[in-house]
């Protein structure tokens, strides 16, 4: 079952984790990993270190920026913040994504229908 | 995707410290998580517990963050090479052997393939070579040049009629070195000169690097237009200085002015092309007039090949168009041959550059069956280590890549030291311009040739690295066993070594066998009967200066200069002669007096020499019949001639030869008969000769005194040249030259292919007994345990070592029986490179089984001597 949560999660986690990025601004690995889980009310309970993975890669791709800097409890901790390139990113996956789930939504209803 | 693929080289260069940095990450990351379980009212031990699970395993964590960042192909190479450059250090004296064994099998395998590449594969360099087409005549009775090439007229005719060259050039063949003498520029100096037609060079694509191109007017010869020269690149620098005002100069060739107008680049080498071995100094133009064709064949023609046209065309258009140019003079031969350059200036090659590509092949092949056998020899001793790896939990698949990363590696170096030899032996190779063959000069290792020795290494190491690999066994088996005893697992691998040994001696058998059946048609070349002795007789250019303007004067400096020359003690005979054997060559239809001869019967070739009286004597030519020339054979005295054998029994079979007339320039009486001398070449019979006496003739173009001596060459070049000044102030300060010099180079060609193919089946052979060796004394160890018993059973130290010696012999005879089936087949396709000896010459094959069994039975012997060596209180005190 783990297994499946995670195969959604390659695909979605970019996207969560640059729009977590988006909406509150930098953000240390901890704390991104804490608000996907709190948004998806334990729905996708994966261990906290795949997100790891993820920064990375979009670090690589330069959607993301990463610079050490000190937590809100005063230690020492890498932070995240979104780049230009990734706001574009963001844009296009997110539209990207709406029109796959519209697409999907509409087929489901047509076969609740008939 | 590109800024992801940098990011990842970079991560994969910078990986320790990002290990570090991630390492950091998580501990904070694993603070801030147990510091919000503490919040939630869990004790301190169990918060951290609780976070380390919700984190995940931190190992697998950190190996996926590095694969996730880094290259991890790359990663896994890097650690295979790392592991194999220990085994390397570790089995230091194996792995020079393998680099050692690699690198003369690859160095040899670069050097033939860049030798492939000069004279075979690379265009030839000229602009777009691919259209160049030689047009040859072909006359079937006349071997010599004459009848390969065409006189003017037929040219002109043709290059005007033609339809699918967009031009035809030519050039005369019939140069000879130091043919033309340049006076006013420092001392007398012999230069060779070429004369082409005025298109020549355009023709080819070549521009001179300064001044100007031949014009259509520089052919004509017209009696008030200047004489005019292009110099080769050579001749400038060395002569000239590299001087660019030379052109529009007057310099003084065979006592005419001549202006120079122009200087070809370095990169033209009409020699390396056309005249391996030659070299040409000046290039002038060939008067494209009607007197000059009356002089006969004299040209051989390039031509270029308009867009759209295909050799084929060519050749259909040529079927037609030549019969009509032949109308105009239906007695002279014209029968065009075409061919494309490349193939004209190589082709003969192509055959004896295949045998060496397969003798390199064959090695690397032999060189690859031994290094397989070494490998699994030494993966015997390493079977623990993999057991152990394997039951870490390596996998089958990481195992066997690991093996083949480090023969790869291994092949690789050997690549690296080959491709130092190489590069020693082809600047060795192209500066040996003594080998007639053609364009060794541009011979180098280029781009393509270090492509060609990596892909090779790689390969090399794939085929002896993939034998032993695969024997790693796939599960942890056994292996781990203390005191494997292995006899059983010993019999796949032992078929298997067996094998290898096998094809290895079946291998070098067909290498030795072409070795042998090429040197001992080399020695029969050597031995052949040249009709003249080459030992001991030296050449000179002695042209007469233009102040003996009359036959009667240069008659005179001919008797004076002979007379002279000939009481320099030490000089035994000497004669003067045109044409010096294996050069250049001539022919003229002549028949007997009075017979009647038809276009269907006509008169035969003759090839035709002019010379003086001594030079059959300083030759050594035997006179069979009759006298020799006589200095009274003057001009004014009756015509006479001397013809060889041959002539005597074409023109009067089962008569005497000598008062016979034979009408050639004029009736000429037959004085005497002398031996055949090969002058085309040494495989090669001599066809009809006949010996003009000089001072009955104008019709030559140079003079060469030979002449047979008693005392070591060097000596005698100061006191001739002092002589011949004392007779002929101007004569040029000219070179010896030894007769045993031509013969060299004329065999050159042979003897190169067989010096190379000889080095490769030595090579080979050194191999083959270390690949017997090898095995055997492998297998004297396996088995020293059975041995002991043996021998503490009453077995004799005789026969332990008969009994290893049979084995070895058993693996010989079915090697040399593969073998000598293999090169049965082999040696008829080299038939062409053979002379004197049949493909299934039986001295080659004695020779082959006895030095291959006398091999076999010493690589083996000495494990025996070992073998029965053992003592066997030691091995039963072991067991």
């Amino acid at each position: 079952m783990a297994e499946d949560k995670s195969e959604i999660l390659q695909g979605t986690l970019d996207l969560m984790v640059l729009k977590t990025l988006d909406a509150m601004g930098p953000l240390h690995g901890y704390g991104i990993a804490r608000r996907i889980e709190q948004i998806s009310e334990q729905a996708l309970e994966v261990n906290q270190g795949t997100v790891y993975l993820c920064l990375i890669r979009l670090v690589q791709k330069r959607w993301i920026t990463a610079s050490w800097g000190t937590s809100e409890n005063n230690r020492r901790a890498k932070f995240y913040a979104i780049s230009k390139a990734g706001r574009k990113q963001l844009a296009a996956e997110a539209r990207n994504w709406e029109r796959v789930s519209n697409v999907i939504g509409r087929l489901l209803q047509l076969e609740t229908r008939s | 995707m590109w800024t992801r693929l940098a990011a990842r080289m970079r991560a994969f260069f910078r990986s320790p410290a990002l290990d570090e940095d991630f390492d950091q990450e998580m501990e904070s990351h694993l603070a801030m998580l147990a510091e919000d379980n503490v919040r939630r009212g869990m004790t301190p031990q169990e918060a951290r517990r609780q976070a380390r699970l919700r984190l995940g395993g931190r190992t697998q964590l950190g190996e996926a963050h590095r694969e996730h960042r880094g290259l991890p192909a790359l990663e896994t190479l890097l650690q295979d090479l790392r592991y194999a450059g220990r085994a390397m250090r570790r089995d230091s004296a194996l792995t020079c052997f393998v680099i050692l064994i690699l690198g003369l099998g690859i160095g040899a395998s670069t050097a033939v393939f860049s030798l492939i590449d000069a004279v075979l594969l690379r265009p030839l360099p000229f602009h777009d070579p691919a259209r160049l087409v030689w047009i040859g005549n072909k006359d079937v009775d006349n071997e010599g040049l004459s009848g390969e090439t065409v006189p003017v007229n037929h040219y002109k005719a043709l290059r005007e009629q033609n339809g699918t060259f967009a031009d035809v050039a030519a050039f005369s063949p019939f140069y000879r070195t130091g043919d033309d003498k340049l006076t006013g520029s420092g001392e007398p100096q012999r230069l060779t000169g070429l004369q082409v037609s005025q298109n020549f060079f355009p023709l080819l694509g070549v521009q001179p690097i300064l001044g100007t191109q031949f014009s259509d007017d520089d052919c004509q010869f017209r009696w008030n237009s200047p004489k005019v020269a292009l110099l080769s690149y050579s001749l400038w620098q060395t002569l000239f200085h590299g001087d660019a005002a030379i052109v529009g100069r007057q310099i003084t060739l065979n006592d005419t002015p001549v202006r120079v107008i122009g200087v070809l680049p370095r990169t033209f080498s009409f020699d390396s092309v056309f005249a391996p071995g030659n070299r040409i100094d000046i290039y002038l133009p060939y008067p494209l007039t009607e007197q000059a064709s009356r002089r006969g064949n004299e040209l051989a023609m390039i031509g270029r090949l308009k867009p759209g046209a295909t050799l084929a065309s060519a050749r259909a258009e040529m079927s037609v168009l030549g019969p009509r140019i032949r109308r105009m003079d239906p007695d002279r031969n014209f029968q065009l041959l075409l061919s494309p350059l490349a193939e004209h200036v190589s082709g003969h090659l192509r055959t004896a550059l295949l045998v060496l590509v397969c003798a390199v092949g064959v090695v690397m092949l032999i060189a690859c069956a031994n290094l397989a056998n070494l490998i699994l020899a030494r993966s015997a001793a390493r079977q623990k280590e993999m057991a152990i790896r394997t039951a870490l939990g390596a996998g089958r698949l990481r195992l066997v890549r690991q093996m083949l990363t480090e023969s790869v590696l291994l092949a690789c170096c050997g690549a690296i030291a080959g491709l130092g030899l190489a590069f020693a032996g082809t600047r060795g190779l192209a500066q040996l311009n003594a080998f007639r063959i053609p364009l060794l000069d541009s011979l180098r290792i280029d781009g393509g040739a270090v492509t060609f020795t990596f892909l090779l290494a790689v390969a090399t190491g794939l085929v002896f690295g993939l034998i032993p690999a695969l024997q790693i066994p796939g599960a942890a088996g056994g292996g781990l066993k203390e005191n494997a005893r292995g006899s059983s697992q010993g019999r796949h691998q032992h078929w298997i070594r067996n094998t290898l040994v096998v094809s290895e001696i079946a291998f070098a058998c067909v290498l030795l066998v072409g070795a042998g059946l090429l040197m001992r048609s080399f020695l029969r070349v050597l031995e052949v009967n040249l009709g003249f002795q080459p030992r001991m007789a030296a050449a000179m250019r002695v042209d007469p200066g233009a102040q003996f303007s009359t036959r009667a004067l240069r008659n005179g400096f001919y008797d004076e200069a002979l007379r002279r020359v000939r009481s320099i003690p030490g000089v035994e005979a000497a004669g003067l002669t045109d044409v010096l054997p294996l050069g250049i060559n001539r022919t003229w239809n002549c028949g007997a007096k009075g017979r009647p001869y038809t276009r269907s019967n006509p008169p035969p070739p003759i090839f035709v020499r002019i010379v003086s009286d001594g030079y059959i004597g300083a030759m050594a030519i035997p006179l069979r019949a009759g006298r020799d020339l006589a200095e009274r054979d003057s001009a004014s005295s009756t015509p006479v001639i001397l013809i060889n054998q041959t002539l005597a029994r074409t023109l009067w079979p089962g008569q005497n030869a000598v008062g016979q007339i034979l009408e050639c320039d004029r009736d000429r009486e037959v004085v005497g008969v002398v031996s055949d001398v090969r002058h085309l070449a040494l495989e090669q019979e001599s066809g009809n000769e006949m010996y003009i006496p000089i001072r009955q003739s104008g019709d030559y173009s140079s003079v060469d005194m030979v002449m047979r001596t008693t005392v070591p060459l060097s000596a005698l070049a100061l006191p001739v040249r002092r002589t011949l000044r004392e007779v002929d102030p101007t004569l040029p300060a000219n070179e010896f030259h030894n007769l045993q010099d031509l013969v060299d180079t004329a065999v050159s060609p042979r003897r190169f292919v067989v010096m190379l193919l000889a080095g490769f089946s030595a090579f080979a052979l050194v191999l083959a007994s270390l690949g017997i060796y090898a095995v055997v004394s492998y297998s004297v160890s396996q088995r020293k345990r059975e041995i002991g018993i043996r021998m503490a059973l009453g077995a004799r130290a005789g026969e332990v070592q008969a009994r290893i010696v049979r084995q070895t012999l058993l693996l010989a005879a079915a090697g040399i029986a593969l073998g000598m089936a293999g090169s049965w087949g082999l040696a008829k396709t080299m038939q062409s490179l053979l002379f004197g000896v049949t493909a299934g010459d039986p001295i080659t094959f004695a020779g082959m089984l006895g030095v291959l069994t006398t091999v076999a039975l010493m690589a083996g012997y000495l494990p025996a001597r070992r073998a029965s060596r053992i003592d066997p209180a030691t091995i039963l005190r072991a067991e």
